[in-house]
């Protein structure tokens, strides 16, 4: 439980960082370092340069810029849980930070830091994909901007360079939806075995807008969009949900390890796609 | 002077919740844990492990690692081949058992994952950690044994040079003994037969505080510290071991955060430890990681059991015939051959039957020890019998409580000699189980249960019952000895008056997490008049506490505490001589009573102990014959058993579409005899339901098929949290011991002991209309999954 001897920065610009992260041959950024602390512990990597963000100022904190919300990457999860704009203007996501870890992981891990480290069974990656965030990254030449569909790129892979640094997540407001993260797991505060991140729209009695992401069924989050087509238009009762999300499996890879098979996730993941629809349906 | 104010104690404080006296200093961590040691000069160890579950050693070059930063010195198994024997084992359940060589430091093989192979020696940890990989070691991969069933059939061998995995065959047959019939005969005649094979797990204790050791090896006088369980028996082992005279080693178990048997060992690290500090002649410290105390300190559990229960069609039983297969681990622990001898006389549990048979081999695979675990034998003893009734009442269209409570003994019954031999001296299974059946409104959960099914609702209500008894205050040195244990049972206690009356005990247990510090300062108060916060209790340091037997199988009490009695009679029976003679009266005429000796028909007239201790302690007017101290010891030790029992009641919710499970109700009435601290008692209760719902839902050891431990940390081994668990229904019946003075049993064990089968049958019970009468522990969703999807009713 001892890390390996590394070498420390913490920088007080991105731009240091960047360049920091630029010159290094094997280096990590450190946010809030619960994923990352645990591995350099355990000896399952060994970076010789940690670059913290903790330093940088403004890299943290929610604010409404138009039509868009904007969350700085190294908010904590406790942060986006209980943040009034993002409880009024994505509570899928607030909701879904809640059940993140404990209480400690919340109050240090980062909605950034999740992002990146891209761990297949974390929540946070398919909520962002089900409500289309775009992913704003800075490196040597500059910000660009990643869609959530694709940031992820593989296991515990993303989209960033090297030398690039997630510094804000933005999300379209979109009054009017009812959403839903339902998480399934052996225990409390543990991983999900699947999570399903669900977001509906109805017009009387009929769903007419639907997106359906699923934690922990493959290397990256899957968006079920012939499930989406499916609940679009159907009329917003269990039978008709129960029906739509039948094949919300198609096409997932999911694991099969200790925790669960592949074929119990597949299961899992139709019973819950449909309880989390018609929770956020309220029926 | 004649008036004494009466002391507080005088309303009783045995039977007081009175709040923990350690609680302070152990929650806050402002105390002594062995990790927390720091002498001057001290080293630090880390220690390499094999990855490995079976392998020949090529070659060990610790040299490389010699030359690291900070590193004192570096050896492996053949450079202490000379002195480091073989670890103890103090059970050898039979005589002829198969006992191999198990050096603290691996030498030639390598034998299971996690095995130590090499050590380091450093200035500071993290230097020693970093060393670690400048070891070069050679391997010769060998085929690991694994399977248990497989391994009984010595399909492939843990220790070739003994030509067999099985290290022993131990059988009890009530016929034989003449407790009891012939199961082949039972079997003939029997009206109703159920046969089953149940899988208990294997288990890892997972105590909070991890193993730590620190050894200063002084000028040849040996200080030990250790977060062990048993400081006496370690400090006996190191002198049988290392040649170091016994009274040259003191060993200490400062403050211990838990153990739950999982320290009831003497380790490789505790003796490679006292290696490492002869060689450089300075204090070493080893703490392990969580990871390494996953690994490498000993597992629980791990059994196949087989049970035949034959009955009458109305629902007597006739006979248990029961066949264990025990998994020792790549070796044997210091008492983990015994563990499932102690299941042994429990298959019985509170029942009458007339004939029982029960054989259990012993078995080696390529894989970390088994050793006492929280009940030791007997919860796997319990889940055995009592899943089984659960089944033989399905099978039999009976209710569950009822066919038990034809079954088991009566109140008036008692004492009663069981057809395993034992003599259980009290009891009172109904009146136990029909508080609990209260409490818990079966009729009522019942009714939802139907109500459930009838609607085809989608999550199922199941119930589960487990009517319990154990043996357990370990234990009648006689038996042991006759069970070929190594060492007895006993438990001493000595009492010390101090000048101003304040109180010292010293006792021969060893706490760690109990309150014994809390419970003994009560059973003084009462004993001798004085207040609770007077009193002193210091264990766990064989300077202080010479004789001791320490602290496992719910005996601190039921035998140490009764010891404790007696030294404070012994003390009550001096100062008594002392207070007569102050008073001017004979001893005769003084009786104890109110807190204080009185003179009989004239209690105005009357002296405390504190008034006899100065008296004593001045020494200008003693009695003649009379020493000018206030002390005492004794040592108990019982005549049998304690067996407390109780009745569990679990209802369960079950999610049909997803396996999840939910405790919806859970109801524990224990009788545990006369209490002490009923805070205590709760807490007993609440952790050991605690670990046996665990065991029952979510807690289990695997090994890969090339022998790697795949839980190696607390992401992969679940251990609940309070967040899984239900709030508990708990109550008492107080049935008294008649085997000790205090009336009372153990209860450390209990809970443990009782809830892993009322959960599971719970589970089954919810499930039976699907098809299900058996889930594999831990049920865990997927589990239970499969098991309604291969149950195939709709």
């Amino acid at each position: 439980m001892i890390p390996v001897a590394f070498d420390y920065l913490k920088p007080s610009t991105v731009e240091e960082a960047v360049a920091a992260l630029g010159a290094s041959e094997d280096s990590k950024v450190l946010a809030g370092g619960q994923s990352l602390l645990p591995v350099l512990r355990l000896r399952l990597a060994a970076p010789a340069l940690l670059v913290d963000l903790g330093g940088v100022p403004g890299l943290s904190g929610v604010r409404v810029d138009g039509d868009t919300l904007v969350i700085g990457a190294m908010t904590t999860h406790a942060e986006v849980a209980s943040s009034d704009l993002v409880r009024r203007h994505a509570p899928l996501l607030a909701a879904a930070a809640a059940t993140v870890g404990d209480r400690q992981v919340r109050h240090r891990g980062t909605l950034g830091g999740s992002l990146a480290h891209a761990d297949p069974a974390a929540d946070l990656p398919a909520v962002a994909a089900a409500l289309d965030a775009t992913y704003v990254v800075q490196g040597p030449a500059g910000r660009r901007s990643v869609a959530a569909a694709d940031f992820a790129v593989d296991l515990f892979t993303t989209a960033l360079a090297p030398d690039e640094v997630l510094v804000e997540v933005r999300l379209s407001i979109v009054d009017g939806w009812s959403t839903h993260y339902e998480k399934f797991h052996r225990m409390a505060q543990a991983w999900a075995i699947v999570g399903v991140a669900v977001a509906v729209s109805r017009s009387d009695g009929t769903i007419s807008g639907a997106r359906v992401a699923l934690t922990n069924m493959g290397p990256v989050p899957h968006r079920a969009v012939e499930v989406e087509a499916a609940l679009t238009g159907a009329p917003a009762t269990a039978e008709a949900v129960a029906a739509a999300c039948v094949s919300v499996s198609a096409g997932t890879s999911p694991v099969d390890d200790l925790t669960a098979s592949a074929d119990y996730r597949r299961d899992l993941a139709r019973v819950l796609t449909g309880r989390a629809v018609c929770q956020a349906l309220g029926i | 002077m004649t008036a004494v104010v009466e002391p507080a104690a005088a309303a009783g404080e045995v039977g007081a919740a009175r709040r923990r006296k350690e609680d302070a200093r152990l929650i806050t961590g402002r105390t002594r844990w062995t990790d927390n040691i720091a002498l001057p000069g001290m080293l630090h160890l880390a220690i390499l492990r094999s990855p490995h579950a079976s392998a020949r050693i090529v070659s060990v070059d610790v040299r490389p690692a010699r030359r690291q930063p900070g590193v004192i010195d570096a050896f492996s198994g053949a450079d202490i081949a000379e002195i480091q024997g073989s670890l103890p084992c103090a059970w050898p359940v039979t005589e002829d058992i198969v006992h191999p060589v198990r050096p603290p430091l691996a030498d030639g093989f390598v034998r299971h994952h996690g095995e130590a192979v090499a050590v380091v020696v450093a200035r500071d940890r993290d230097s020693a950690v970093d060393a670690l990989e400048a070891i070069e070691v050679e391997y010769e991969p060998l085929t690991p044994v694994l399977d248990l069933a497989a391994a009984s059939r010595d399909e492939g061998l843990v220790h070739p040079d003994k030509g067999t995995n099985r290290s022993y065959t131990w059988i009890f047959d009530s016929a034989q003994a003449g407790t009891g019939t012939d199961v082949a005969d039972a079997a003939a005649a029997a009206e109703v037969t159920l046969h089953r094979q149940y899988i208990q797990q294997r288990l890892i204790p997972a105590f909070m505080e991890p193993r730590s050791v620190v050894v200063d090896p002084g000028m040849g006088e040996y200080t030990i510290w250790s977060a062990t369980q048993i400081p006496h028996i370690l400090r006996v082992f190191y002198a049988l071991l290392t040649g170091v005279p016994e009274h040259k080693i003191r060993v200490i178990a400062p403050d211990v955060g838990g153990g739950f048997g999982g320290k009831l060992q003497v380790t490789p690290e505790e003796m490679i430890a006292f290696f490492a500090a002869q060689r450089v002649r300075r204090p070493v410290k080893y703490t392990e990681t969580r990871g390494d105390s996953m690994l490498s300190a000993h597992h629980g559990r791990d059994q196949i059991q087989d049970i035949t229960l034959t009955a009458t069609r109305d629902g007597t039983l006739t006979g248990i015939d029961v066949k264990l297969v025990a998994n020792m681990g790549a070796y044997l622990g210091l008492v983990g051959p015994g563990v499932p001898i102690l299941g042994a006389f429990m298959f019985n549990s509170i029942y009458k039957v007339p004939a029982y048979r029960f054989e259990c081999v012993g078995v080696f695979t390529n894989t970390t020890i088994t050793d006492a675990y929280r009940g030791a034998g007997r919860p796997e003893a319990t889940y055995a019998i009592e899943r089984a009734m659960d089944d033989l009442a399905d099978q039999l269209g009976m209710d569950p409580v009822e066919l038990r409570r034809r079954n088991w003994i009566k109140a008036e019954e008692f004492p009663f000699t069981t057809v395993a031999g034992l003599v259980y001296d009290s009891g009172d299974y109904d009146a136990a189980t029909d508080k609990a059946l209260d409490l818990f409104d079966y009729a009522g959960l019942r009714a939802e249960q139907q109500r459930r099914r009838d609607s085809g609702d989608p999550v199922q209500l199941g119930i589960g019952v487990s009517t319990y008894t154990e043996m357990c205050g370990l234990a009648p040195s006689r038996i042991l000895g006759a069970l070929r244990y190594a060492a007895g049972g006993w438990e001493s206690a000595s009492v010390r008056v101090l000048p101003t009356g304040k109180v010292e005990v010293v006792t021969g247990t060893s706490p760690h997490g109990q309150g014994h510090v809390t419970a003994w300062s009560q059973i003084v108060a009462d004993e001798l008049g004085v207040a609770f916060e007077d009193v002193e209790v210091l264990h766990g340091d064989t300077r202080t506490s010479h004789k001791g037997l320490d602290t496992y199988g719910s005996r601190s009490l039921a035998v140490g505490g009764v010891a404790l009695v007696e030294a404070c009679r012994k003390v009550r029976d001096k100062a008594r001589v002392v207070a007569a003679h102050m008073l001017e009266c004979s001893p005769d005429d003084i009786e104890f009573t109110g807190g204080a000796f009185r003179v009989r028909g004239t209690p105005s007239s009357a002296k405390t102990l504190a008034d006899t201790a100065f008296a004593v302690f001045a020494a200008h007017d003693l009695p003649d014959g009379v020493e000018a101290t206030l002390d005492a010891d004794a040592t108990f030790d019982p005549q049998t058993f304690s067996f407390p029992h109780g009745t569990h009641l679990c209802a369960t919710l079950v999610d049909t579409a997803t396996g999840h499970v939910t405790i919806h109700r859970y109801v524990a009435v224990d009788d545990v005899g006369k209490v002490v601290n009923p805070l205590i008692v709760e807490g007993q209760v609440h952790g050991g339901v605690a670990q046996g719902i665990a065991q029952a839902l979510h807690e289990q050891a695997v090994y890969d098929e090339s022998g790697t431990l795949l839980t190696g940390s607390f992401v992969e081994y679940t251990i609940p949290s309070a967040a899984d668990l239900p709030h508990f229904v708990t109550d008492r019946t107080e049935t008294p011991a008649t085997s000790n003075p205090l009336g009372v049993k153990g209860v450390g064990e209990a809970g443990a002991i009782a809830s892993t089968p009322a959960v599971v049958n719970a589970i089954v019970d919810a499930l039976r209309p699907y098809g299900v009468d058996d889930i594999t522990m831990p049920c865990t969703p997927e589990r239970v999954w499969r098991a309604i999807k291969r149950g195939g009713a709709s």
